[in-house]
C-alpha cells in the first residue's frame, strides 16, 4: 500500500512537477508580486519599495489622461477591429468553401500576413503607407491616397486598424472554414429545396450552426485587439502625441520609460481585470447562442 | 488522383474573379516591399510602384551584414526550437496525468492553468524581470528559453488534455497488463498517439516565439544576443527613412517564417483549426 503510494506521487513529480514549476516561476511568482508591487511606489532600480495603499489607483482614475485616453482608445479598436476581422474573416471563409477554382491556393495567401510578426508587419506597411499610397495617390488622384497616414489621429487608428484586419482576418478565415465545412450538406439542401435562397440559408441555417466557432473567433480576436502592442509600436509608437497609444503600450511605458513600476503594475492589474470580466461575459453570452445541429 | 470539377456557374465565375482582386490586394504590400528592396533610394523615392529599372543586390549584402542577420537568424532559430521541445514534452507529460488520474489537486492544477490563459503578458511582465532577475539568467538566452516555457505550457497543456481525453484507456491497460511500466506505457503507447496534438502545439507555439519581440526585448540586452526581430527593430530605428537599407532588412527577416509557412503550410493551417477548437 505504502509504496503504491509513494509510486503515484514519484509520478505526479515526474509527470506535473516540471510543468507546474516553470508555471509557478513565471506566471504565479509575478502575478502575486505584481499584486503587492501595485500598492507600493516601487520605481524599479532603487531597493526602497514604500507601501502607498491605493495612492496608485486614485492617481490612475483621477489624473492620469493619457490612461484614459489609451483605455478609450482600445475600447474603440477592440469593437472596430473584432467587427472587421470577423466580417472579413467569415466572408473569406463562406466563400472560399463554394466551388471556386485555386481556392486552396487563395486560403494560402490570405493566410499568409498572419504568420509574420505584428513587429515587422508595422514596418512593412510604414513604408506602404508612407511611400506606397504616396505614389498610387499621385497616379490615381483617389484623395484616400493622399490622406496623411498614420500622421495625425484618425489615420493612425484607421492605419492600425487596416493592418491588423489584414493581419488577423486569415486566421479567422481558417477556423471558419472548418467550422462551415462541417455544416452538412443534407441539412443545406433540404433548405434548397424548401426553397430558401442564399441569404437565408446564410443567416438562418449556417451562422446558428457555426456559432461554437464565433465564440472562438470572437474570443481570439478581442484578445488580440485589446492586447495589441507590436503593431501599435512599429507602426506609430502611439503617437502623434499619444493619440493612438493602446493600453499595453501604455502600461509598458510607465514601467520602463518613466520609470514607475509601481504605478505600471497597478495599470497592469487594472488591464487584467478588465480583460477577464470581457472574457468571461463574451464566453457567456455566446455560448447561449450555440445550437445543435 | 483529382476529382474532376462541376463547371462553375455564372455567378461562380463573377465570384472567382472578385476573389482573385481581393488576393492580389492582400498581396500588393508584399509587391512594394520586393521591388523596392533592389531600388536605389533615389528610385524608390521617384516611383515606388514601378518595377526597377536597375537592381541594387547590394541592398541585400549591406543589410545581411549591418543586421548581423546570420546571428540574429541562428539565436532565434536556437531559441525557437529549445523552448518547443520542452513546452511540447512537459505539457503532454502533464496533460496526460491530469487526464488519467482526476484527483482534486489535478483537477485545481488544470483549472489554474485554464484562468492563467486569461492574464495579458503585460500584466506579468514587470515583476516577470524580477524574478528573471533574481534567479541570475537577466541577458541570457536561458531566461528566456525559462520564460517561454512557462508562458506557453498553459495552453499547450489546455491543448493536450482535450486530446488525452479522447484517447481510450483500453490500449495502455493491454500495455500495463503485458508488464510495461508506466514511464514506457507513456514514452511508446501514448506519445506516439498524442503525434497530431503535438504537430497543432508546436506550430503555434513556434509562430509565437519565433515572432515575438516585447519579452525578448525585455530580456535580452547584448546586441549578440538578437533575435530576428530584436536585431530589425534596432536597425528600423536607425535607418528608418532610408528605404533602401530598412526594406531588404524587412525582406530578410520575414523571409525564415514564410519558407517555414509555405513548405508547411497544410499543417499549419489545420494546426490552427484544430488548435482553435474547445477542449
Amino acid at each position: 500500500m505504502n509504496s503504491k503510494r509513494t509510486a503515484a506521487l514519484t509520478q505526479q513529480l515526474v509527470y506535473i512537477g516540471p510543468a507546474l514549476l516553470f508555471f509557478g516561476i513565471t506566471i504565479i511568482i509575478p502575478f502575486v508580486m505584481g499584486m503587492y508591487y501595485s500598492f507600493t511606489d516601487w520605481n524599479g532600480v532603487s531597493g526602497n519599495v514604500e507601501w502607498v495603499g491605493l495612492d496608485n489607483f486614485k492617481q490612475i482614475f483621477t489624473n492620469d489622461s493619457a490612461f484614459a485616453q489609451s483605455f478609450w482608445f482600445t475600447t474603440k479598436f477592440t469593437i472596430v477591429g473584432v467587427l472587421l476581422t470577423n466580417l472579413v474573416g467569415f466572408f473569406l471563409a463562406y466563400f472560399l468553401t463554394k466551388n471556386i477554382r485555386a481556392r486552396n491556393w487563395l486560403r494560402t495567401i490570405f493566410f499568409m500576413p498572419n504568420v509574420i510578426g505584428g513587429l515587422l508587419l508595422g514596418f512593412i506597411w510604414q513604408f506602404i503607407f508612407i511611400k506606397g499610397f504616396a505614389t498610387v495617390g499621385e497616379a490615381t488622384g483617389i484623395p484616400f491616397f493622399n490622406l496623411p497616414w498614420l500622421g495625425d489621429e484618425v489615420t493612425g487608428f484607421w492605419g492600425i486598424i487596416m493592418v491588423f484586419v489584414w493581419q488577423s482576418s486569415g486566421y479567422l478565415m481558417v477556423i471558419y472554414i472548418a467550422s462551415i465545412t462541417n455544416v452538412s450538406k443534407e441539412v443545406m439542401e433540404a433548405a434548397e429545396i424548401d426553397g430558401a435562397n442564399r441569404f437565408q440559408v446564410l443567416k438562418s441555417i449556417i451562422v446558428p450552426l457555426i456559432m461554437p466557432a464565433v465564440t472562438v473567433c470572437l474570443f481570439l480576436a478581442i484578445s488580440w485587439s485589446f492586447k495589441m502592442f507590436d503593431l501599435n509600436l512599429s507602426l506609430t509608437k502611439g503617437g502623434p502625441y499619444r493619440s493612438t497609444e493602446s493600453l499595453a503600450m501604455n502600461v509598458y511605458n510607465e514601467a520602463f520609460l518613466n520609470n514607475r513600476y509601481g504605478l505600471g503594475t497597478a495599470k497592469s492589474l487594472i488591464f487584467f481585470l478588465v480583460v477577464a470580466v470581457i472574457t468571461l461575459i463574451q464566453v457567456r453570452l455566446t455560448k447561449q447562442k450555440e445550437v445543435e445541429a | 488522383m483529382r476529382s474532376k470539377k462541376p463547371p462553375m456557374s455564372a455567378s461562380t465565375i463573377v465570384l472567382q474573379i472578385v476573389m482573385v482582386m481581393v488576393a492580389l490586394i492582400f498581396l500588393a504590400p508584399f509587391y512594394f516591399l520586393l521591388v523596392n528592396s533592389v531600388k536605389s533610394l533615389g528610385d524608390i523615392m521617384v516611383d515606388a510602384a514601378n518595377w526597377p529599372t536597375a537592381f541594387h543586390f547590394d541592398n541585400y549584402s549591406k543589410a545581411w551584414e549591418m543586421t548581423r542577420f546570420p546571428e540574429a537568424f541562428t539565436n532565434s532559430i536556437i531559441i525557437t526550437v529549445i523552448s518547443n521541445l520542452i513546452i511540447a514534452l512537459l505539457s503532454a507529460m502533464a496533460a496526460y496525468r491530469m487526464v488519467r488520474s482526476n484527483t482534486r489537486f489535478n483537477r485545481i492544477v488544470f483549472m489554474l492553468f485554464v484562468s492563467a490563459m486569461v492574464i495579458p503578458f503585460q500584466s506579468i511582465m514587470i515583476p516577470l524581470l524580477q524574478v528573471i532577475n533574481f534567479l541570475g539568467v537577466n541577458n541570457s538566452i536561458v531566461g528566456l528559453i525559462l520564460s517561454y516555457l512557462g508562458l506557453g505550457i498553459p495552453l499547450s497543456v489546455f491543448l493536450f488534455h482535450g486530446f488525452v481525453k479522447g484517447i481510450p484507456l483500453e490500449i495502455e491497460e493491454a500495455a500495463t497488463v503485458d508488464g510495461a511500466s508506466p514511464f514506457r506505457v507513456f514514452a511508446r503507447i501514448v506519445m506516439p498517439m498524442l503525434k497530431p496534438m503535438m504537430v497543432t502545439v508546436i506550430i503555434l507555439n513556434c509562430l509565437w516565439v519565433w515572432n515575438d519581440y516585447l519579452l525578448p526585448s525585455l530580456i535580452l540586452q547584448s546586441p549578440e544576443l538578437r533575435t530576428i526581430p530584436l536585431a530589425t527593430f534596432a536597425f528600423f530605428g536607425q535607418y528608418s527613412k532610408q528605404w533602401d537599407m530598412a526594406l531588404p532588412a524587412l525582406v530578410l527577416g520575414i523571409t525564415p517564417i514564410i519558407i517555414f509557412f509555405l513548405s508547411l503550410q497544410k499543417y499549419i493551417v489545420e494546426g490552427v483549426a484544430a488548435g482553435s477548437v474547445k477542449g
